[in-house]
């Protein structure tokens, strides 16, 4: 690289300032940006993911956390090199009496200006992970103690959700089974045993931030808490043939007045012939 | 062609091909010829033929998805099994049958020969058989759309036991005949990179030192070892994939003892690689347009290679990040989260670099430059958005949603069609010897630019809202059915519409411009690279003078010279023809 002329430095004196001014502007832009971000979720606007969907189950508060911190610190970087970007675009647009610089090698200076935003990113990519995987290990590789058990089977194309009844042990006779349709007691740690008949499905309930693969030949374990009464989508989220878009399910988180009756509806049915419960 | 100058690249052995420099029968001059330019431009033609196909069943299914169950204009309802289909085929298609015969196989035939100063590929026949293999793996593609059963639609990653079983996917030969293709089609590239690497290491003109490389050059090579690295495991599960299909084994079936999470491996082991496959070439075109439209040296060359090197070697250990919810161990998440979030060092790193280019520069905007700054602006977009999806705490939510599909988007389209564009408009005069109009380039940039920020920027929404991808229609999920949802699909469907009509103005602006067009200089641009120093279009054999390289490619506006560029193989002031420490 231009060997030839390794004593020529920099060129023109003077871009120091230049540099500064871009850097400067680019800096504040950001800040300004992503400042006002923040003090928008601080000043209760936490729930900005929320505002987009409900966040219904216990992790899905700080699933939307990792979600804002690391909106807070791309959108510093992304805003900061739109900025810079946008200004060396005006800066440097070609115009008469204008001539362009010629760096012979790397100015130790302006590759300053490289390198720090290089350590930065290295420090946000260390705070990204340390939040992530925090919330990862608490969503995913752990669980609070079970107050309810039930086992969710996925097959082209429905699911079959099986409730531990009364007694609240699966696998029993009062076992209830249904089709597309799970009833889950409010705030109750619910562990779900997850199945697939033939081929990968995905059980996922976007207003409890929870999915997780089904994988045929496997039970996979997980958990989630339900922290909101009402009826909400399941959907599958693993492409599983042309039946793929018809396996919608609803998830019915009851208080417990209302999973009482069902529990009372569903016992009821079962001992009638041709009842709810099919196995 | 003297003989002396051939001799002068110490491979005189190797230009047996050299004495057929004649006007030749068609025959011989469109389907055997082995003049790495006709081959290039039968990888362009064909790859810009397959994505028409490509975005015709993008406008479909999102014209679907906006206006569920109506007929869509120029195609009619769409089943779930067609909807199906076009998902599967449009992301095949326009990764492997798209960005990979333009990216990689057009410009990496046009300009590796001719920036690093040879007459041709090292393999010139192997070069043909290249691209004859290629054709023959897009006509099988095509063809599974048509055999009974239709076209496979298992999602182009093709997870078993669904892709395993015809039982699950319903579409026997189809599923087959898509793994087939897919997989001839790595022969093809295969054998196209081999001559890449070789080409770039043997056959460079004397002088070229490896930092005197134009960085379009590098970054083909990088891609292309990148590509045999890490196709073997996928050419591997796709054996495997056949076999489980027709010939009953179990290798992905669970039932027998199978496991269906080693195909995602074997997969993404691929797939994730493969996406720097497409980007280093792109990566490339920028390093070549930007400092001849900014009339300014590139900053940080080899902060540069070295960061696309390590992007490079860092995206072999990401793929899991792909299956954070697949069932795979949990606490290999934690792993994959780290390699993958560690990835935004060297893009960041390589983004810095083109911004730090334009600082002081004198930017001129072309058409070839508005495309190479759209691609900055753009990718940056794709580039964070990543960091959501590889950090495993956030990827719980947006796995699989449209969150994904816009991420993925906006870096893809950077790479696949911008990158394309910007090669394109910026190589164009070499290729044809003729000038594309200026004016129609414009139009065209500016609609499909902001058409494709109408379509992905909503979907970054309705993703983050729960719209899960690959699901035919909505109107079965009553919480996705909201108006807020469905004016944003609306949005990006229309948009996508409005593209697609817009390339009508490219196609037009190519094929006329082919022939109408203004005539091209030999080095329009004032530019310092080889290829703008044989004549515009260049001749079988490329070079009238074999050239001598004396410096770096980005040596513009030298406060030594009186014009703004220096070219790479001028003479330096008082010293002859020769160098002598002479080739490598």
């Amino acid at each position: 690289m231009a060997e030839q002329h390794p004593s020529h430095e920099s060129g023109g004196i003077g871009w120091q300032p230049l540099a500064r001014s871009v850097f400067l502007t680019t800096f504040l832009g950001a800040v300004i940006v992503v400042g006002t971000v923040l003090f928008y979720i601080f000043a209760g606007g936490e729930d900005l993911i929320a505002r987009l969907i409900p966040a219904n189950s216990s992790f899905a508060g700080d699933i939307d956390f990792v979600i804002l911190v690391i909106a807070g610190i791309v959108g510093f970087w992304f805003f900061a090199s739109l900025f810079a970007f946008f200004v060396l675009l005006y800066q440097s647009r070609r115009r008469p009496g204008h001539k362009p610089e010629y760096l012979a090698k790397h100015d130790h200076q302006l590759h300053t200006w490289v390198s720090w935003p290089h350590w930065l990113v290295i420090a946000c990519d260390l705070i990204i992970i340390i939040v992530a995987v925090k919330v990862w290990h608490q969503v995913k590789q752990v669980a609070p103690p079970a107050d309810t058990v039930i086992r969710v089977v996925a097959q082209q194309w429905g699911w079959t959700f099986r409730h531990p009844g009364t007694d609240n042990k699966l696998d029993t006779v009062d076992d209830i089974v249904t089709i597309d349709r799970l009833h889950v007691p409010l705030d109750q740690v619910v562990h779900f045993e997850l199945q697939s008949k033939d081929v990968m499905h995905d059980f996922s309930v976007p207003v409890f931030r929870l999915k997780q693969d089904a994988v045929p030949g496997r039970t996979i374990k997980g958990w989630f808490k339900p922290v909101k009464a009402g009826a909400f989508d399941i959907q599958c989220a693993e492409m599983c043939g042309i039946g793929h878009g018809l396996m919608p399910a609803r998830i019915f988180v009851e208080t417990p007045e209302q999973h009482a009756a069902f529990l009372e509806d569903s016992a009821r049915n079962a001992s009638v012939p041709g009842g709810q419960s099919i196995y | 062609m003297a003989l002396h100058s051939i001799t002068a690249h110490g491979m005189p052995e190797l230009q047996g091909h050299h004495d057929v420099h004649h006007e030749e029968h068609w025959f011989l001059k469109y389907c055997w010829s082995t003049d790495h330019k006709m081959i290039a431009k039968q990888y362009l033609v064909t790859g810009l033929l397959m994505a028409l196909i490509g975005g015709f069943f993008a406008y479909v299914f999102r014209w679907q998805l906006a206006f569920p169950n109506q007929p869509v204009p120029f195609f009619g309802v769409v089943t779930p099994a067609s909807y199906n289909m076009m998902i599967t085929q449009h992301g095949t298609i326009m990764i492997f049958y798209v960005a990979m015969p333009v990216l990689l196989a057009a410009f990496g035939n046009y300009l590796i020969p001719l920036m690093v100063g040879a007459d041709d590929m090292v393999f010139p026949r192997l070069n043909r058989a290249s691209y004859q293999v290629f054709l023959i793996s897009s006509v099988i593609l095509i063809w599974s759309f048509f055999v009974p059963g239709g076209g496979f639609g298992g999602a182009w990653t093709a997870y078993p036991p669904l892709s395993a079983g015809s039982q699950y996917n319903l579409t026997p030969s189809g599923s087959t005949l898509w793994v087939v293709a897919v997989a001839v089609e790595f022969v093809a590239f295969l054998m196209g990179g081999i001559n890449f690497i070789v080409t770039a290491m043997n056959a460079r003109a004397p002088g070229m030192k490896f930092v005197d490389v134009p960085l379009a050059v590098w970054m083909i090579v990088i891609a292309s070892v990148m590509f045999m690295m890490s196709v073997g495991p996928l050419i591997a599960g796709s054996v495997m994939l056949v076999m489980d299909q027709n010939f009953g084994t179990h290798f992905f079936d669970p039932r027998t003892g199978g496991d269906p999470v080693l195909w995602q491996h074997l997969f993404w082991f691929f797939g994730h690689p493969e996406v720097y496959v497409v980007l280093l070439p792109a990566l490339g075109f920028l390093a070549e347009i930007l400092p001849v439209f900014s009339r300014k040296k590139l900053f940080g060359y080899r902060t540069l290679l070295y960061s696309s090197i390590g992007t490079a070697c860092l995206s072999f250990f990401v793929w899991a990040h792909h299956q954070f919810i697949s069932g795979i161990d949990p606490r290999m998440a934690n792993v994959f989260a780290a390699t993958t979030v560690l990835i935004s060092i060297p893009i960041a790193e390589i983004m810095f670099v083109f911004i730090a280019t334009l600082y002081r520069s004198s930017i001129q905007f072309t058409v070839p430059m508005l495309w190479a700054l759209s691609f900055v602006a753009e990718f940056l977009v794709g580039g964070v958005t990543g960091i959501f999806l590889g950090a495993s705490g956030a990827d719980i939510h947006f796995h699989d949603t449209y969150f994904v599909l816009a991420h993925f988007h906006y870096t893809f389209f950077p790479i696949a069609i911008i990158g394309s564009f910007a090669g394109l408009t910026y190589w164009f005069p070499k290729m044809f010897g003729r000038h594309l109009n200026e004016g129609l380039g414009r139009v065209h940039f500016w609609i499909t630019i902001i058409s494709f920020n109408f379509i992905w920027m909503p979907l970054f929404f309705t993703g983050i809202m729960g719209d899960h991808r690959r699901i035919y229609s909505f109107a079965n999920f009553p919480d996705l059915m909201t108006p807020d949802r469905i004016l944003l699909r609306e949005i990006s469907s229309v948009a996508t519409a409005v593209m697609g009509i817009a390339q009508v103005l490219f196609f037009a602006n190519f094929f006329w411009s082919m022939y109408k067009g203004r005539k091209a200089e030999d080095n329009p641009y004032n530019a310092n690279t080889l290829e703008w120093r044989c004549p515009s279009p260049p001749p079988h054999g490329n070079f009238a003078v074999m050239p001598t390289v004396y410096r770096s490619p980005y040596e513009y506006n030298h406060p030594d010279r009186e014009v703004d560029f220096w070219p790479q193989d001028e003479p330096p002031a008082g010293q002859g023809e020769l160098r002598p420490e002479g080739a490598h």
